[in-house]
């Protein structure tokens, strides 16, 4: 691995082919990381001085832990996954530290600190952060090949289906409000499992896609311009099809349900390159959200909510129960926020109440970074994406493209709804925001998710991948022009 | 804390902010206006390496004095021009590329007329890149003629595996 090394100093090789070649870039890496650090500890400085009138104490321990996660984990891509994408890390850095510093801002709230519920969830976050930047480091350090992935197809199914059906299983599943999504183990307090579902899902889709998406594109009518599939081909969207309508109905969880049948859709279009499966999806989801909503009643609240947010405040002062003020509040802290925001620490988005630093976080950011700063935060999940999709370009396996395509698909989907459902697009789901919202689950699986698409841009964009071991390479005898 | 401060840290934090997202776009520009990456090091020396690039030597004989025939012509990567990996392209700098089912492939085909270690293309001394079949079942064909002997490929000459064709380009 000379080349690793050339392409940083290249001074005296400039005979060597090594030295030429796709840069690894990880200096870029490393000063954009000095940046995603220093924004946090600006804002967490600001708030503190909003709200306190002084610099916050923890202001350089918290601005050393989070400058020693961002040099772990650059340090470790930079020794075994020399060319991975240089902006990843530093975006869900940056992310992961404002999600800090608004978190600690809510908890200096004195309206939250008079709930009941109430406990410091930023030394928490702080912890699933490490967790999380842990997950990476582990995943970058013994996936090697993310093509080994592959050979885990089936079992990959199995695992997913076992997660997302523990929730359901009495005693280990916990219903929280109106949402059997965590499971509950003893000692270690609530997961999510969904969460990593999510990233064991891809892994199946992408090995199953692969090898039956020939059948899936080829076997097909053409009608009005759309491709129709035989209908035994229909099968497995089917399948999936009606698991997250089982989700939809047992979990009563729009976005879990949503987020799987989603992502499944993009890779089934991706990897068929038909359009004619996002019409089946959209006709299919739709289909199914619209039927469910007709008879489970936590759904047609939130449905109820999302159309006439008001009513639903109004309702919850009155006293009536299973109504939530929170919609309508989240609204206004968008309105209230304008072009340019409150400042941090200066707007009212505590009056949210519950949940203000996980499904509802980018509230928060709306009132006080005002509509600049929710632009620049969706811009930054828009980039995640976007090296995502550009790693799935440059991936020469199909089974890698279609797996940095799944996990980037799923990874936007997921802000799209819980985005969405702030700001009142589509009905509101109970899902976090990825690396900003409190729950540790979620910081957890994306880090790693983050981790294996690292891993996969890093074999894509390697300038000289190591040659099969060919054993009669010696043998071979070559014509030559002469 | 005086309103003045409170005011300049806001709109200073989301002018930070702002920064960072145009830094990263800038990172990623050469990917969004499809240029050429642009190569490291110090800048005496981006001419020389440019050279040497062109020459396209491989490692084992990177002594080779400037001035070959090809020296202009020489193809610079391998595009994927046809099969489910179109637009794919490899950097070619005097490794071996392989290609097949296999997962340890350069390049992985994902086609049932492929073998798992259908053929593999390298460059020989001189720097030409040579084209060799790996006994595949059914065959690499080089501008519609099957391959029988590795053979030297020709800039742009289709050389199709299945449904799979790959051109070096400059």
């Amino acid at each position: 691995m000379s080349s690793t090394n050339t392409s940083h100093s290249a001074t005296h090789h400039t005979s060597t082919i090594g030295a030429i070649g796709a840069p690894s870039r990880r200096n870029t890496e490393l000063a954009l990381l000095a940046f995603a650090v220093v924004i946090p500890v600006f804002a967490y400085a600001n708030v503190g001085l909003a709200i306190n009138d002084s610099v916050p104490p923890g202001l350089l321990s918290y601005g050393l832990g989070l400058g020693l996660l961002a040099g772990v984990g650059h340090l470790v891509v930079r020794k075994f996954a020399p060319y991975a994408d240089p902006l990843m890390l530093p975006l869900a850095t940056l992310l992961n530290g404002l999600g800090l510093v608004v978190i600690w801002r809510l908890d200096q709230s004195e309206k939250l600190q008079a709930s009941r519920t109430f406990v410091e969830a930023a030394p928490r976050q702080l912890m699933y952060s490490a967790l999380g930047v842990a997950f990476f480091v582990a995943v970058i350090i013994f996936l090697k090949d993310h093509r080994v992935l592959q050979r885990y197809t089936y079992i990959s199914m199995a695992g997913a289906l076992l997660l997302l059906v523990l929730p359901l299983v009495p005693g280990l599943g916990k219903n929280v409000f109106g949402a059997r999504i965590w499971i509950q183990i003893p000692g270690l307090g609530t997961i999510q499992p969904g969460e990593f579902a999510k990233i064991v899902l891809a892994v199946f889709f992408a090995g199953y896609l692969m090898v039956k998406r020939d059948a899936l594109a080829l076997a097909s009518r053409r009608f009005m311009g759309l491709y129709l599939p035989r209908g035994r081909d229909l099968g497995p969207i089917i399948v999936v099809w009606a698991i997250s309508i089982l989700i939809l109905v047992f979990e009563t969880d729009l976005g879990t349900s949503l987020l799987f049948f989603g992502m499944f859709v993009i890779m089934l279009y991706v990897a068929t390159e038909r359009t004619s499966w996002i019409v089946f999806g959209l006709l299919m989801s739709a289909a199914g959200a619209v039927g469910v909503a007709s008879f489970e009643t936590h759904v047609q609240q939130r449905v109820q909510a999302w159309l006439d947010p008001m009513n639903e405040f109004k309702l919850s002062r009155q006293g009536v129960l299973g109504h939530t003020e929170q919609s309508m509040q989240a609204l206004w802290a968008f309105g209230s926020g304008g072009t340019l925001g409150t400042g941090l620490g200066q707007g009212n988005s505590d009056l949210i109440g519950f949940a203000a630093n996980s499904d509802f976080i980018l509230a928060t950011f709306g009132e006080e970074l005002g509509l600049a700063g929710v632009m620049a935060i969706l811009l930054l999940y828009g980039l995640i994406i976007e090296r995502g999709v550009r790693t799935a370009l440059a991936a020469r396996d199909p089974f890698g493209k279609l797996l940095a395509i799944g996990l980037s698909g799923a990874f936007g989907l997921q802000v799209f709804v819980v985005a969405g459902g702030v700001m009142g697009l589509i009905p509101l789901t109970g899902m976090t925001l990825p690396f900003v919202a409190y729950g540790g689950s979620s910081v957890i699986a994306n880090w790693a998710l983050i981790g294996i698409l690292l891993r996969i841009s890093d074999t894509a964009r390697r300038p000289a991948p190591a040659p099969a071991a060919n054993p009669d390479a010696e043998m071979t005898q070559v014509v030559r022009p002469s | 804390m005086s309103e003045l401060t409170l005011t300049v840290m806001r709109l200073g934090f989301l002018a930070v902010l702002w920064l960072f997202v145009i830094v990263a776009v800038q990172v990623i520009r050469s990917d969004l206006f499809g240029t050429r990456v642009t190569q490291r090091g110090s800048r005496r020396e981006a001419g020389r390496q440019q050279q040497a690039a062109a020459r396209q030597a491989p490692p084992q004989q990177r002594q080779q004095p400037a001035g070959g025939r090809r020296g202009r012509n020489a193809p610079t990567k391998l595009v994927v021009t046809e099969g489910t990996l179109t637009g794919t392209t490899v950097a070619l700098q005097g490794q071996t590329i392989t290609l097949g089912r296999a997962h340890d492939s350069t390049i992985v085909l994902d086609d049932d007329y492929a073998s798992s270690r259908h053929a593999r293309i390298y460059p020989d001394r001189d720097g030409q890149w040579i084209v060799e079949d790996l006994g595949s079942t059914n065959g690499t064909y080089l501008d519609r003629n099957r391959l029988t002997t590795p053979t030297p490929i020709a800039l742009g000459a289709p050389i199709r595996i299945g449904k799979t064709v790959i051109e070096l380009r400059k």
